[in-house]
């Protein structure tokens, strides 16, 4: 290896010999004495004009009135205007005041000043590391290793389990939390601003209406509402669903979904299983349905199937039914939890085979199914007019999300599942 | 100067940042407003976002004050980047300057994160759902993401607990750490003072300025002014994150080209063209379409950055100080590694407004996310060889210049009729600077012969790092030599004879007619 230590880095024959430092040259303000007066003048001027600004300032605090900004000045607000102009002008005048004193007036000599090494001397190091040394060999810390390994232990006992063990109270463990939403068996499905809820007859095909479960607007006796502040909010960001109205046709319903939809009416969930966003954008002549946090695109139609985007799980589905007043209502909560995926998002499903989703994908669905779909009950208002859904074995897993059924009984919305359906 | 807009910026961030606590309330308690803005009189919201507000429109002053908090953060961390850019294409950061290249880069990260908590705490619809994607983001973390996400908001997203806790970091927190750290970094440069170019005078043992005072203190002090002068001018001129037109948080809505602040953007684009991948691990999840893009490839890139004085050094072997700075061109490999790291910044930021693209310029969101899937990989490569071929063509020219003088765009005739274009020399003190580089001397992994003259080759460790500095340095131009340089120059003399029969230099208005050809040289130096 070559050497190259040492400072002198430059060449020492140099192709072209150091002029030099160039000359000073004067300035017209060194010389001149007109000259000097009149930056003098400019310069004065400038701070000024940089009073004149600070006053206009307090003049237009006292002077101008605030409140809604967006009509004045192309939104930009007449206080706020008139406050920052002032103040820009103030303080740029003085800078420039400041800068233009330095350039003209000040002295503009050049200076030279001769660099010190950064690394210490050898002596001042050898010095220190025998200091270093001595001390440590004084502390008799490498002979007493009894001494040294207590000390050690108790270091590390205080520096990693006490502060961890403090901010414990941070939060309350996840426990099952994530799994579970505030859907349940014959909660109606409510319009998300209204909380009016809903008739299938009241959506055309093509329709996406955002929905919430009525508990979140359900109210006691004096009409405050039972749910508020911080539940609400959470129960809000876990609940929240979408309501679809499609040409049944176009529906190519998931395994063992096929009675989750009323007349073509299907309901997922809005949270976008990548990370979190509600999803909104909808294009009615595709059924896709797009998070404009980042573009993940799903199949309303074809079981909320991801069609693009970096998603990685459909929607999650919650399954409708037409309750006895002919709205509509959930058949129970959501089979999986819904929201971005976790670790231990599948951990409680022993079932569950271990591997990549994306090696065995779903059959993928024809568009357009020829099979005609499962038939639908006659009437919204006809009550219970079919059977609760069957689930009839452990055995059926759901080909979107590879999940046999024994998912729901973890999500513990449903007593029946693993056992024969009820009927 | 550029370190110096992202010094006076934080001061300037201080500054409104302490005015906007005066009024800004961290709660997330649910509160009626009852403030000015009519759209939402009667509207129950955070106390946080109700507070903002009221910034806004009934305090005076406040909306300048929050605009200007905002535009200077986000000249902080422009100054920033900006900054690191000068530093490492010019070669500041070499020995002995790594430490402070170091803790520079950790301004930046911490600029950033600084950023992030700040501009989610008005707890309005577009920062809520960027707090909320910040929850996936720690959700997908394998082993602790539930854990992390239940102690950070205190519970269930979104709880009550994460803007009073991001208020903490924001306001104490980060700014003392970044406080801390903008000491250490101004007391190095006072320690190692200032680098400079390489002229006339100017070596690797002085350095050459203005006195600190009183003049270079009189320039800074004015330009802290100036900037924070520009900064007012933008509070009032431009308008930035106007909360009153997001509405409150609602954990069920969301705004179609909901996008970060610009410095998040990156790391954004890459979690838009990430594939949805998904594994499970036995009974375990593990989203590598999040964790990937959002949490490895940041601390990815951020490790690059921090090592890359570290891995110039290794490659090249050079363990001198350095204080004289290298100009890009002169040092083709490290100019055009980091211009293969801005493409590939570049190419995710762009990712990440992949919608906006597509609205604007009518394109499918679908193929530019395909596109940049690919761009991300082949356009940072593609960068490399251009800007290392660039770069060496400029050395080219910049010895050109020192052999056969600058164009002078005059061309002469010759008595055969044949044209060329009149070369003149460049002045003493350019040829001075342009020559004043350091010669190459690739690391080397020959240790000489041993007793029997067998040649000791070294570790393989230290092959492989032969061979990557001699490919470092493949292909680069030395400077000519002072024969080269004296050869040249005699041709060159020679050639002027012949083509001009003139004994001074000329600009062509010599021969315009309007000029006598005694009028004397105008362009001697150069």
């Amino acid at each position: 290896m070559t050497t190259r230590e040492g400072d002198d880095n430059l060449p020492e024959k140099a192709p072209v010999p150091d002029p030099g430092l160039p000359d000073h040259t004067w300035r017209p303000t060194d010389v001149d004495e007109a000259a000097e007066r009149r930056a003098e003048r400019q310069i004065a001027t400038l701070f000024g004009l940089s009073a004149l600004c600070a006053v206009l300032f307090v003049v237009s605090y006292v002077t101008l009135d605030i409140g809604e900004v967006t009509t004045t000045f192309g939104g930009l607000g007449a206080s706020n205007l008139a406050l920052g102009l002032s103040l820009a002008g103030s303080l740029l005048f003085l800078g420039i005041g400041i800068i233009h004193w330095a350039r003209k007036l000040m002295a503009d000599h050049e200076i030279v000043e001769m660099r010190h090494p950064a690394r210490s001397s050898d002596e001042d190091r050898t010095e220190t590391v025998a200091a270093l040394n001595l001390g440590i060999h004084e502390s008799g810390i490498g002979r007493r290793p009894l001494v040294r390994n207590s000390l050690l232990g108790a270091l590390g006992l205080l520096a990693l389990p006490v502060p961890v063990v403090l901010l414990r109270d941070l939060g309350p463990l996840p426990g099952d939390s994530l799994e579970k939403t505030i859907w349940a068996e014959g909660m109606r499905v409510v319009r998300d601003v209204t909380g009016t809820p809903i008739r299938p007859a009241e959506l055309q095909v093509g329709d996406l209406v955002n929905a919430e479960p009525a508990a979140l607007f359900e109210t006691d006796d004096e009409g405050e509402p039972l749910i508020e502040g911080v539940q609400l909010q959470v129960e809000k960001s876990k609940g929240a669903v979408i309501v679809v109205r499609i040409e049944p046709e176009e529906i190519t319903p998931g395994e063992g979904r096929e009675d989750w939809g009323v007349d073509g009416i299907l309901c997922y969930s809005k949270i976008c299983t990548h990370v979190g966003c509600p999803i909104s954008l909808y294009e009615r002549t595709t059924h896709h349905v797009l998070c404009p946090c980042h573009q993940s695109t799903f199949d309303l139609a074809d079981a909320a199937r991801v069609v693009f985007g970096p998603a990685a799980r459909p929607l999650p589905q919650l399954a409708l039914a037409v309750d006895s007043e002919g709205y509509l209502v959930a058949q129970a909560d959501f089979d999986e939890p819904v929201g971005p995926s976790y670790w231990e998002r599948d951990s409680r499903c022993a079932s569950t085979p271990a591997r990549w989703r994306r090696a065995t994908p779903p059959p993928r669905p024809r568009r357009r199914s020829r099979v005609p779909p499962v038939p639908l009950p006659p009437g919204p208002t006809t009550g219970w007019a079919w059977p609760r859904r069957a689930r009839s074995s452990c055995a059926r897993s759901s080909p979107t999300t590879g999940r046999s059924c024994s998912v729901r009984s973890r999500c513990g919305a449903s007593s029946s599942c693993c056992s024969p359906a009820p009927s | 100067m550029l370190g110096e807009i992202a010094l006076w910026s934080f001061v300037v961030l201080l500054l409104t940042g302490t005015f906007l606590t005066l009024w800004f309330r961290p709660s997330m308690a649910e509160v009626v407003y009852m403030g000015s803005y009519d759209q939402f009189r009667g509207l129950h919201m955070s106390e946080a976002y109700a507070s903002s507000l009221d910034i806004s429109f009934d305090v005076r002053g406040g909306l300048l004050m929050r605009q200007m908090h905002h535009w200077s953060a986000m000249l902080f961390i422009a100054a920033m980047m900006v900054h690191m850019m000068r530093v490492y294409f010019t070669g500041a950061f070499r020995k002995p300057r790594e430490l402070n290249w170091v803790i520079g880069a950790l301004l930046l990260l911490l600029g950033t994160l600084e950023g992030f908590t700040g501009y989610s705490l008005p707890d309005d619809l577009l920062s809520g759902t960027g707090v909320r994607a910040a929850d996936g983001f720690l959700k997908s973390q394998p082993v602790v993401g539930t854990y992390m996400s239940f102690f950070l908001f205190g519970g269930e997203f979104p709880g009550d607990s994460i803007i009073p806790r991001l208020y903490t970091v924001h306001v104490l927190l980060i700014p003392g750490v970044l406080l801390a750290l903008i000491a250490a970094h101004m007391l190095l440069l006072v320690y190692h003072k200032h680098t400079q170019w390489p002229g006339p005078g100017r070596t690797e043992q002085n350095v050459v300025g203005y006195p600190l005072l009183p003049v270079y203190a009189a320039k800074a002090g004015g330009f802290f002014f100036i900037v924070f002068g520009v900064t007012a001018a933008m509070g009032a001129l431009l308008a930035i994150n106007p909360v009153w037109k997001y509405g409150p948080y609602d954990p069920s809505k969301v705004t179609a080209g909901s996008q970060p602040d610009w410095y998040m953007g990156w790391p954004d684009g890459a979690l838009r063209i990430m594939p949805g991948w998904e594994s499970n691990l036995g009974p375990f999840t593990l989203s590598w379409n999040v964790l990937l893009p959002i949490i490895v490839l940041p601390v990815l890139m951020f490790t690059i950055v921090l090592l890359l004085p570290f891995i110039e050094a290794w490659i090249t072997g050079d363990k001198r100080d350095h204080h004289l700075l290298q100009r890009p061109r002169n040092a083709p490999t490290r100019t055009a590694i980091f211009v293969a790291l801005m493409t590939f910044y570049g190419l995710m930021w762009a990712a990440g407004g992949n919608d906006i693209l597509a609205t604007q310029l009518h394109l499918s969101i679908n193929q530019i996310t395909y596109f940049m899937r690919a761009a991300v990989f082949v356009g940072p490569v593609i960068a490399f060889f251009i800007t290392r071929r660039w770069c060496i063509s400029l050395q080219r020219s910049d010895n050109e210049k020192l052999l056969h003088g600058y164009e002078t765009g005059i061309i002469m005739r010759s008595t055969e009729g044949g044209y060329a274009e009149r070369h003149l020399p460049i002045s003493e003190s350019r040829a001075f600077a342009l020559t004043s580089r350091d010669p190459d001397e690739p690391y080397s992994s020959d240790r000489g012969t041993d007793d029997n003259g067998v040649v000791a080759r070294g570790s393989r460790i230290a092959r492989v790092r032969a061979g990557l500095s001699s490919k470092w340095y493949e292909n680069d131009v030395a400077a000519p030599t002072r024969a080269e340089l004296e050869e040249g120059h005699h041709h060159a003399e020679h050639e002027h004879e012949l083509q001009a029969g003139l004994d001074h230099p000329a600009d062509g208005h010599q021969f315009d007619g309007h000029h006598t050809v005694e009028e004397g040289p105008l362009r001697d130096d150069h």
